[in-house]
């Protein structure tokens, strides 16, 4: 199973591709909109390479709720573990 | 023992033609209704203008003139065309077809005409069905045509949509060729999703209502599954087709959003080579008209010539979608 540091640095990786921001600036603590300028569509494209790359499904009502880069890692890995 | 409708064993496009609005209606005018930016909305769409049609630039006026276009660059006897497909959802009569009366007045008086409901997808199940119709033997030609004015249908107040919809039409002449023109078409919709882009009330609701229904949208599902899975369509209409990504000169979808063109082109892996359509930024959403509007725009910007093999995919209300490999006239 991955551990939150492997899910955190794979997941910004994600971001840089889509959104081009800085992979360094991927952090837990980080507001996708607020801190990284990540917009709705963006997240959604985050969200579905999230989905491939972690083999985890989710949902459109759940994207909301994923405010922060550790809160989708949180979320990932309750998926994973589910 | 009946005899069997025998057609063209292969059936191309013979001719392509469009007709823009003449009024532009950039981002600044559409501000004036609704709370937002003109960077929110390029940044959000690609859009930076759009074209609306004025009065006298009916649904049959705006048909009309991309037919001709297009049947001028066939060369056919409008007279031969046998059938005449009109794909639209902004032609506000239940009855009549608009296509019986665009025959008239392209010179196919007697042609079959009928009109169908497919949304933005409307020009590339138009084209499925000419290619099949000549086929078929069904027709000898085809006049399949996309048109929309969706301005009379956009609630010019409501800020996710007002800056996205926009009116125009295209054409496309189908007829007999010595080489396939027109690949499988990858096709089909999920009625389970009817709500996410839908009209907001039937029509005896908005009368009894005394208000005028709209075209209502829920963006990120719908984006979602444009950028996805319809690159999966995508992708089926040319592995179909027996074109691979390399042989492609062009990649027209749908000028639905520049952010899901720009994620299908992704997902897609294209080669830096195909040129992308990208209307969208001049001429907004035009559902059913989008695709041959941004043919022709490629054609005369000089990105697309006679002969270029176009990948192009449309996708919209009822999640229908149909994506198929065609050769330009």
């Amino acid at each position: 199973m991955a551990s939150t540091e492997e899910i955190r640095s794979n997941l910004a990786e994600i971001v840089n591709e889509i959104a081009g921001i800085p992979v360094e600036d991927v952090q837990l603590d980080k507001s996708f909109t607020d801190d990284l300028d990540v917009d709705s569509l963006s997240m959604v494209e985050v969200v579905v390479a999230a989905e491939e790359k972690f083999d985890v499904k989710i949902p459109d009502d759940e994207v909301k709720n994923l405010k922060t880069v550790g809160d989708a890692v949180a979320f990932i890995e309750r998926a994973q573990n589910g | 023992m009946i005899n069997a409708s025998t057609g063209s064993q292969y059936a191309g496009i013979l001719g392509i033609g469009s007709y823009r609005p003449r009024r532009v209606v950039p981002n600044a005018e559409i501000l004036e209704q609704i709370d937002s930016s003109d960077e929110w909305i390029q940044t959000r769409s690609g859009i930076k203008e759009r074209r609306w049609a004025s009065d006298d630039e009916t649904v049959l006026m705006m048909s009309v003139n991309a037919a001709k276009d297009a049947l001028q660059e066939s060369g056919i006897d409008p007279a031969e065309i046998g059938a005449v497909v009109v794909a639209t959802v902004t032609h506000l009569y239940q009855t009549p077809a608009i296509a019986t009366r665009v025959a008239v007045e392209v010179g196919a008086p007697t042609a079959a005409a009928f009109d169908i409901s497919a949304a933005c997808a409307g020009f590339c199940y138009g084209v499925a069905m000419a290619n099949d119709l000549v086929r078929g033997g069904s027709a000898k030609y085809v006049l399949a045509i996309g048109v929309e004015r969706l301005s009379d249908i956009t609630d010019r107040t409501d800020r996710g949509t007002a800056f996205i919809f926009a009116d125009g039409a295209g054409a496309a002449i189908v007829g007999p060729t010595d080489e396939p023109g027109i690949g499988p078409v990858v096709w089909g919709s999920d009625g389970t999703q009817h709500q996410v882009i839908s009209q907001t009330e039937s029509w005896p609701e908005a009368v009894a209502d005394s208000k005028w229904p709209h075209l209502a949208m829920d963006g990120n599902p719908v984006f979602r599954w444009a950028s996805f899975a319809m690159a999966k369509a995508a992708q089926q209409a040319l592995d179909v087709a027996g074109v691979k990504a390399e042989q492609l000169d062009l990649f027209v979808p749908h000028q639905a959003n520049m952010r899901i063109t720009d994620a299908m082109r992704r997902t897609l892996k294209l080669p830096e080579h195909v040129k992308v359509a990208r209307d969208i930024e001049r001429q907004g959403n035009t559902s059913a008209a989008s695709i041959p509007l941004a043919i022709t725009a490629m054609r005369e910007a000089g990105e697309a010539k006679s002969g270029d093999l176009a990948l192009i995919i449309g996708f919209g209300a009822g999640l229908v979608y149909a994506a198929l490999v065609i050769r330009l006239p």
